[in-house]
């Protein structure tokens, strides 16, 4: 189910569009935020409000990288390994995080706490290397700043 | 050579309407609505402004496609996906002069008779987005944007449309598909997005920050715009500026400036002191060059294109002595590939395999028969499909082998059988024709200064 404030914020921003299918992704991501990813229940109810067979839903989804098709940890981390980030040591990052955390990229902690990923150029490259966090960037970082933003996450 | 910044200019607080409006902010909507939505455009063709998403197509022009007896809606796009690496230019415009942007859009939908606005913004850019978003509710508080613009009996909404992560929503008919809830896969061209756009409707998409100079070409006039930077592409432009630099960042500099101006003066300089070995001019689709022959080009479409590359998103990646450029390329490759959308079989195939056998060159596992191998796939790939990231895929690739093909001959096994010794030392003879390459003779190489 999607909150009742999500449900009127959809009903608003149908009116933004001729048809409603264009309030997909918005959709999704309400979903997203509330449940953290993307489960069959979501599609069933995306395709619901929005009056779409699920199979179009679920064709969505699985284009965009950003919806989570399986259940991920309280905190994502995103680490931008593109070449600008490349060229300023985003491996040394990466690896950083890796033993720290003891996981493997696209992997969760034991204790649910964070999921590891590799990304894509951010839109950061003049302050790489840098990491996402859910909504946040992180930027310019070195090992002691990650071990710092690490311990803030909880 | 520029005078104050136009788009970015160092004011605090800029982000809030009242300190945008105290600097004579959406002063240049009511000039416009003063005009004749034609006036308007005219202003623009004459300014000689260039789009700032990476073809450098001439805005007034493009604007001048959209019919102007239709019966059916006509939108206006906002190109915000900001997703090719090395660029990130459109964000400081959020982030620092949102209201320029939406000043911009209004301006736009008037002189294209618009009366809906998309601005489709990178699903990434969350915080971003919530800035534009704060921007864009209080102009439609001061009745900026909505129904009868400021009494003039002209509306047209604006709606920001949040992505989810694709680098192919960036081209402008994914675009379209994606803001329709489609995948984001791109179209087939023709027709044009102006005849048959969103919805089957007359369509313009315009980048971030090409909308963003729409307001400061009202306010200097189209003469005094005309005469910033290069007169074939004039006008302030967002170079960003990335790699192995002492003060990476985004410069707001006329167009026509030096390259080895931007990386000296505005960006510190290289890291180290090192030398330069080689320049990305324009975000990771644009070709490489080599360090020395970036000496004398300037950032605009004439001076790139005479170097052999283009302004694209004007992003800039420095490289220095020390980096190990098959790397880099393997990298571009893993992200074109990454990111194909797979309509079409060249590029869906070709950026897998070129991937695959940069890994090899990686590794030190590669012969000189795959560098052959690799050039012929980039070729197949070039002018064979849909959209143009299937370009954007095959030039990195190209221009590398063509600039630097002793960081290849560098790296092919040592046993790989080559005519007349190892592979190292008989790198020898021309590669300067990238097309002469792609035949199956072997390849021997040499650098090639171009
Ligand atoms: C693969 C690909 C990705 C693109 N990504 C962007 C982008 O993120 N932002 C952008 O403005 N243009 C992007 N473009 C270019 C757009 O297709 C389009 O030309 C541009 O938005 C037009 O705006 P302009 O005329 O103002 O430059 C991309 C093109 C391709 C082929
Ligand atoms: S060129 Fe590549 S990205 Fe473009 S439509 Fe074809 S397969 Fe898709
Ligand atoms: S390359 Fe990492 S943010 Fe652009």
């Amino acid at each position: 189910m999607l909150s009742e404030q999500h449900i009127a914020k959809i009903e608003e921003l149908k009116k933004r569009y001729p048809r409603p299918q264009p309030v997909i992704l918005a959709a999704l991501w309400m979903w997203q935020e509330e449940h953290g990813w993307i489960s069959k229940e979501g599609i069933v109810e995306v395709a619901r409000l929005l009056g779409l067979p699920e199979y179009h839903v679920y064709g969505v989804v699985s284009f965009y990288t950003m919806f989570n098709t399986r259940p991920v940890g309280r905190h994502k981390i995103e680490v931008c390994t593109n070449v600008s980030c490349m060229l300023r040591n985003s491996d040394r990052i990466l690896d950083h995080i890796r033993t720290t955390l003891n996981v493997g990229t696209g992997e969760t902690t034991p204790d649910g706490r964070f999921t590891l990923v590799e990304a894509e150029c951010l839109g950061s490259c003049g302050t790489a290397p840098m990491m996402q966090v859910g909504d946040e960037y992180y930027e310019n970082l070195d090992e002691a700043k990650v071990d710092a933003i690490l311990s803030s996450l909880k | 050579m520029m005078m104050e910044p136009l788009i970015l200019p160092p004011v605090p607080g800029l982000r809030s309407i009242d300190v945008y409006e105290a600097h004579g902010g959406y002063g240049m909507l009511r000039k416009a609505l003063a005009m004749k939505p034609e006036e308007v455009t005219d202003e623009v063709k004459k300014s000689g402004l260039r789009g700032r998403g990476g073809a450098c197509f001439p805005t007034g022009l493009k604007w001048t496609f959209m019919p102007k007896q239709t019966d059916k809606q006509k939108y206006l796009c906002i190109n915000g996906d900001e997703s090719e690496p090395g660029t990130f230019k459109d964000r400081q415009i959020f982030e620092f002069n949102p209201h320029l942007l939406i000043e911009g859009a209004l301006i736009a939908a008037y002189a294209m008779g618009v009366g809906t606005v998309y601005l489709y913004i990178r699903g990434e850019y969350n915080r971003w987005i919530a800035m534009v978003q704060k921007a864009l509710d209080e102009a439609y508080g001061r009745g900026y944007c909505g129904e009868s613009i400021l009494g003039s009996g002209f509306s047209t909404s604006i709606t920001i449309h949040r992505g989810a992560g694709a680098y192919i929503c960036g081209e402008e008919s994914s675009l379209m598909n994606s803001i329709e809830g489609e995948r984001g896969y791109p179209r087939v061209k023709p027709p044009f997005p102006a005849q048959f756009g969103l919805w089957g409707c007359p369509t313009t998409i315009n980048n971030v920050e090409t909308i963003a100079n729409v307001p400061v070409i009202l306010r200097l006039g189209w003469e005094a715009y005309s005469r910033i930077g290069h007169p074939k592409h004039p006008g302030p432009i967002l170079v960003g500026v990335s790699g192995h630099v002492n003060k990476p960042g985004v410069f707001e500099l006329p167009t026509g400036v030096l390259l080895t101006e931007i990386i000296e003066k505005y960006a510190g300089g290289v890291t180290g002191n090192k030398k330069i070995k080689a320049v990305i001019p324009g975000g990771s689709s644009t070709m490489i060059l080599r360090g020395e022959a970036i000496e004398g080009v300037t950032m605009d479409a004439e001076g790139l294109k005479a170097a052999g590359s283009s302004v694209g998103t004007a992003g800039m990646i420095v490289m220095d002595e020390d980096t190990d450029l098959v790397r880099v390329l393997t990298r571009i490759a893993g992200f074109y590939h990454h990111e194909s959308c797979g309509q079409c079989t060249p590029c869906r195939e070709g950026t897998g395999w070129m991937h695959k056998i940069l890994k090899r060159f990686e590794t030190g596992a590669a012969t000189m028969a795959d560098l052959n191998l690799l050039l012929e796939v980039a070729n197949n790939i070039e002018g064979n499909t849909i959209c143009a990231l299937g370009d954007a895929a095959a030039w990195p690739v190209q221009s590398m082998i063509k600039r630097f093909p002793e960081e290849f001959a560098k790296r092919v096994m040592p046993t790989a059988p080559q005519g007349g010794g190892a592979a190292g030392a008989s790198a020898r003879g021309a590669t300067e024709s990238a097309s002469a390459v792609g035949a199956t003779s072997g390849t021997t190489l040499s650098p090639a200064h171009s």
